[in-house]
């Protein structure tokens, strides 16, 4: 295993160390030590490689995630996992504001509670919160599953697209468009797979499924202010 | 973007390192405010008056200024002169006649603060810097709050610069920008309130004092901020017991708390935290929007849903 101190040798080496990792590189175990809030740890990541944060980190964890697995063992900032395309993103802790925003695809699992705008404009990418998540979640989320195993804040799912929201606890308030929806044999198979993936120790019969009731997609006059 | 800190101890023992504590959590979160800094510290007996005052000429406007007030109001006065600031202690009964002769005697002196406790030290410059010129690190307190600005919505100078004094020991830091600043002013000045600059967070500060002036506590003018002022904003309020926290139901602008059996910690990015002792064992939390918490000593931690 590589062992990189980020305190002593910056973040600008670790990032493009990482970077330099190949589809086929050898050193597939990085363990990343003193992260001590910084910013855009282990960001733009592109090989199957798994990368052990101890600590919490700042802004951008992670971001633009390729194939790499981000395993952080403390809380992030704001923006983790942004714009992720594949992989996993794995915090042990809490997730400030805009979790796994835009996000395309991969998996990005938070075991404590993440806050506002969780899963904003997510694309595809799963999102599995073992805690709770803030207002204006998954606001004009297009595609991609959000799962909640406890409580969701106000306005959820927003302006919402196709993506699926599954929430266990309360939901403060639903934002427009969004509509609670009927949960299906299917979707019990999705939420099942996802629970699995996230470590839940949760039933996939314990979850409300939320979507989209798709009022707003054509112009509609009484939506005019 | 601003950088906001805050410390309250509840260990005796820490109050010493105090001001180092801070400076370094202050330095930390330059890349988030480095056109000017301040800092609101709560220390002393509290037994008298303390008024700290400003001006860009210190040589000329502190000289035997003491003097001069011992004369205009036939008492006690100690001046300890900081750079471009000075500390004026009095018996509590004179804080109004002190204030009289320097509002009429003295247009290039400033009050930042007034209060027991309260002193505040701001000017512009990189945090690093304003922490030097005012030995900072030195200093020991029970709590103190931090702020550096990067300015978006008026001039960069000292009266710019936060942390705003809003009430005897009372005093405001602010994250963000108040988009309804200029009709609040004109209220507020309608109503008889001062406000010297053309800053939002001036307006804010003012706001404060004006709810508290007409009767609310410092708990219910938070509150009503909510409803009042528009925009965006983390404020963190100092008091003599004490440190709150509020946000803007939007909650845009970061926050994060720490709290041990030593200290309770704010900071906008958890960077600024780091190097506090046991912050990898301390309950860590982000504050929820639209929510009052406050922070004082012999209290538990209170938090006040809108």
């Amino acid at each position: 295993m590589q062992t990189f101190d980020l305190e002593a040798q910056g973040l600008r080496a670790l990032n493009s160390t990482l970077h330099a990792q190949a589809e086929t590189t050898n050193q597939t175990a990085w363990e990343i030590v003193n992260p001590k809030g910084a910013h855009a740890i282990a960001v733009g990541l592109d090989a199957p490689i798994e990368v052990n944060v101890k600590g919490s980190t700042g802004y951008y964890c992670g971001g633009m995630n390729k194939q790499a697995t981000v395993h952080v063992h403390g809380s992030v900032g704001p923006g983790v996992a942004e714009n992720m395309i594949s992989g996993t993103v794995l915090i042990e802790g809490d997730a400030s504001q805009y979790a796994g925003a835009t996000g395309n695809g991969g998996t990005l699992i938070i075991k404590g509670n993440a806050s506002s705008r969780c899963g904003i404009s997510m694309k595809g990418i799963d999102i599995i919160v073992h805690g709770n998540i803030g207002h204006m979640s998954a606001f004009m989320a297009q595609s991609g599953n959000l799962v909640v195993c406890g409580d969701a804040g106000e306005a959820l799912g927003d302006s919402l697209y196709e993506a699926r929201l599954f929430v266990r606890g309360s939901v403060k308030s639903l934002g427009a468009d969004c509509v609670e929806k009927e949960m299906r044999p299917e979707h019990l198979t999705i939420l099942e797979e996802l629970l699995e993936r996230g470590g839940c120790d949760a039933k996939a019969s314990e979850f409300k499924r939320y979507g989209s009731a798709r009022q707003l997609y054509h112009f509609n006059i009484d939506n005019a202010y | 973007m601003c950088g906001i800190v805050g410390l309250f101890l509840k260990d005796p023992g820490l109050q010493s390192a105090l001001g180092d504590m801070l400076t370094d959590m202050l330095i930390t979160m330059t890349d988030r405010g480095p056109d000017s800094a301040g800092i609101a510290i709560y220390g002393g007996d509290g037994a008298g008056a303390k008024l700290t005052v400003q001006s860009d000429t210190p040589e000329d406007s502190f000289a035997k200024l003491d003097n001069h007030l011992r004369k205009a109001i036939k008492g006690k006065v100690a001046m300890t002169v900081k750079d471009t600031h000075a500390v004026l202690e009095f018996q509590t009964d004179q804080i109004g006649a002190a204030r009289t002769f320097l509002a009429e005697n003295h247009p290039d002196i400033r009050v930042m603060s007034h209060g027991s406790t309260l002193e505040i030290y701001k000017e512009v410059g990189l945090p690093r810097a304003v922490a030097d010129r005012f030995a900072l690190r030195q200093m020991a307190g029970t709590h103190g709050i931090g702020h550096t600005r990067m300015a978006t919505e008026s001039a960069v100078t000292t009266m710019g610069a936060h942390p705003f004094n809003t009430g005897p020991d009372q005093c405001l830091v602010h994250n963000g920008s108040l988009s309804n600043h200029n009709a609040m002013r004109r209220k507020l000045r309608r109503l008889g309130v001062h406000i010297e600059t053309e800053n939002d967070t001036e307006v804010g500060a003012a706001y404060l004092t004006w709810k508290m002036q007409t009767g609310s506590t410092l708990g219910e003018a938070l509150q009503s901020s909510l409803d009042d002022l528009d925009g965006f904003f983390t404020f963190v309020v100092g008091t003599k017991d004490g440190f709150g926290v509020v946000r803007d139901p939007i909650a845009c602008k970061p926050a994060v708390m720490a709290e041990t059996d030593q200290y309770v910690a704010f900071g906008s990015e958890y960077r600024a935290l780091v190097n506090l002792p046991g912050i990898d064992h301390a309950r860590v939390w982000e504050p929820e929007p639209a929510t009052v918490y406050f922070w004082s000593h012999g209290q538990t931690p209170t938090a006040q849903a809108a």
